[in-house]
């Protein structure tokens, strides 16, 4: 299988596990579990990281360390305003159904 | 690092990122999923610095962004207050998809004339949708923010400039397929952009989650095309369980608000822009003080409570939860109606009645407590409007028609808690403002509520 198609397959299924996974979610909880999802596609750092470390001019540089900055505060800020949320919850014995 | 072993610690990762989806799916386990997802994304963000076949070069600069991001991202989380939740959510949304489009960018930049085909569309796919996404969640933040008006935008023509942005999108797109270079992208990335601004402009304020959760989704779409660019497989993975899960999630909403997802993006375009029925025009209302509140109240069998953003505006909660105690107390039997989209995000007032420790039998579900207003002998609506607007139900073609609303009208007594006469967040009026069984008692909802508790107090 050439890489192309093997980067292909991981992302149909992936696709499938999307859809599985938060399928009977709670309305309760449908804000947190986007904020967390938010989170989540802050992961686009690790690119933005790997770009900057090979950046072969100034302009690709620039660009990379801004990306770099913007991934960070959606990754860092999106887990903790979504723990934040998640947070009022404690304390609570029962919850929906 | 090793090839094989940098995979499979990705991989991990990954795992990580399902398990934290499955996780917040649930309420049990929504904290510690969350906390998976951080572990996962800490791992992958340590991983990458020891990738094979990088040249690890610019440490320091990388190092100082990434501090500089957590100096921004973490007080603006740790600061913001409840209400404003949905926003910060927006725009961290909006950062994510800029940034995704900007890693593309350089990826291509510095690939130049090696890029393969595959590799140009991925890019022009992470650049078009990422422009989309951060300009759209600009616009969703500053209507949320009020910073501008939160009734949808429609400008004669609107559509004709919406559908010719799009095309010119496309146009470059091909361009940039075509013939490669830097100023087609550029020109391609404006356009996008102003198209994610035409594209959120016309959605009415009630219906802003519901595109905050899609453009989340675009942006996960992103991320996982920019993966392909960059042949990450953790970001393949990461991307795609964000726009799968998004996308059935926005489903979910538009269900929940009953709206049907087209329709919320494009309603604006098919229908007229609203005449506000009978804003002009003053007519008389019932208005009412504490004490008048507090004897209707006393003299009910059953009273439902029915929060809104008001409610959260006025940091009300540990009040109306001692408002409710104290007609518990007195043998009246307590309930809070709790609709799904009150507030400004699904599920907000569970999260804020359950910060005052309301006990969980006490809120009750939209549909089940509809049925049980015509045995209900005062609703006290507190800073909540559109929920309980009837003309979801009477005025088709306005903004919020065929939304399931909470029937207080069918309730022996309605008592609104308002701060003034100004319609909701959807901007429509409520014509149960003037129905004779309504009773108005006007100020902060915080400040109304204690007066109308000691009131009852020396009743």
């Amino acid at each position: 299988m050439s890489n192309g198609l093997a980067l292909l397959s991981i992302f149909v299924l992936s696709v499938f596990v999307g859809f599985e996974v938060v399928a009977k979610v709670s309305t309760t909880l449908h804000t947190p579990l986007m904020s967390g999802a938010n989170a989540i596609h802050g992961i686009i750092l690790v690119g933005a990281i790997s770009v900057a470390s090979n950046a072969t001019s100034n302009l690709q540089l620039i660009l990379a360390i801004i990306a770099v900055l913007l991934a960070t505060i959606n990754m860092v800020g999106g887990f903790v305003v979504t723990d934040r949320m998640l947070e009022m919850f404690k304390g609570k014995k029962k919850e929906a159904k | 690092m090793n090839r094989n072993l940098y995979d499979l610690i990705g991989l991990f990762a990954a795992v990580l990122f399902i398990m934290a989806l499955k996780g917040l799916s649930s309420p049990k386990t929504a904290r510690r999923g969350n906390l998976l997802g951080a572990a996962g994304a800490t791992l992958g963000t340590v991983l990458v610095f020891w990738a094979p076949g990088s040249a690890h070069k610019n440490l320091a600069l990388i190092l100082a962004a990434i501090a500089a991001g957590v100096i921004v991202g973490v007080p603006a989380a740790r600061k913001i207050q409840m209400t404003q939740m949905p926003q910060l959510v927006a725009l961290f949304n909006g950062v994510g998809g800029g940034a995704a489009a900007l890693v593309s960018t350089v990826e291509y930049l510095k690939l130049g004339k090696s890029a393969t085909t595959a590799e140009i569309l991925a890019t022009v796919f992470t650049v078009v949708v990422g422009c989309i996404s951060f300009s759209g969640s600009i616009i969703t933040f500053m209507k949320l923010q009020e910073l501008m008006t939160t009734r949808p935008v429609v400008f004669p023509g609107g559509r004709f400039v919406i559908a010719g942005t799009l095309l010119g999108v496309i146009g470059t797109a091909i361009w940039v397929i075509n013939s490669g270079g830097t100023s087609p992208l550029l020109i391609m990335g404006g356009l996008a952009l102003f198209f994610g601004v035409l594209f959120v402009l016309p959605v009415g304020g009630a219906d802003v989650p519901i595109v905050i959760s899609l453009l989340n989704a675009f942006t996960g779409l992103t991320v996982a095309a920019s993966g392909y660019v960059l042949q990450a497989t953790l970001l393949i993975v990461a991307g795609t369980l964000v726009g799968a899960s998004g996308t059935i999630l926005t489903r979910l909403m538009a269900t929940a608000m009953g709206r049907s997802l087209f329709g919320t993006l494009f309603g604006a375009f098919t229908a007229k822009p609203q005449e506000s029925v009978g804003a002009s025009e003053a007519r008389p209302v019932k208005s009412g003080s504490a004490d008048d509140v507090a004897i209707l109240l006393n003299y009910a069998q059953r009273v439902v409570i029915v929060p809104g953003f008001g409610l959260a505006v006025a940091q009300a909660q540990h009040t109306v939860r001692e408002l409710a105690d104290l007609l518990t107390s007195k043998g009246i039997d307590v309930a809070y109606g709790i609709h799904p989209v009150a507030g400004r995000m699904p599920g907000h007032m569970n999260v804020l009645l359950a910060e005052a420790n309301v006990p969980y039998e006490q809120l009750v579900e939209m549909d089940e407590v509809n049925p049980t207003f015509p045995q209900t002998d005062v609703v006290l609506v507190v800073g909540a409007n559109d929920v309980v607007n009837p003309a979801a139900k009477t005025t088709p073609g306005c903004p919020i028609y065929g939304m399931p609303i909470l029937d207080v009208a069918q309730a022996g007594n309605v008592i609104f808690l308002k701060r003034s006469m100004r319609p909701g967040f959807a901007g429509i009026e409520n014509e149960l403002l003037y129905d004779p069984k309504t009773t108005l008692l006007f100020g902060d909802a915080k400040d109304s509520l204690t007066k109308v508790v000691s009131a009852l107090k020396a009743l």
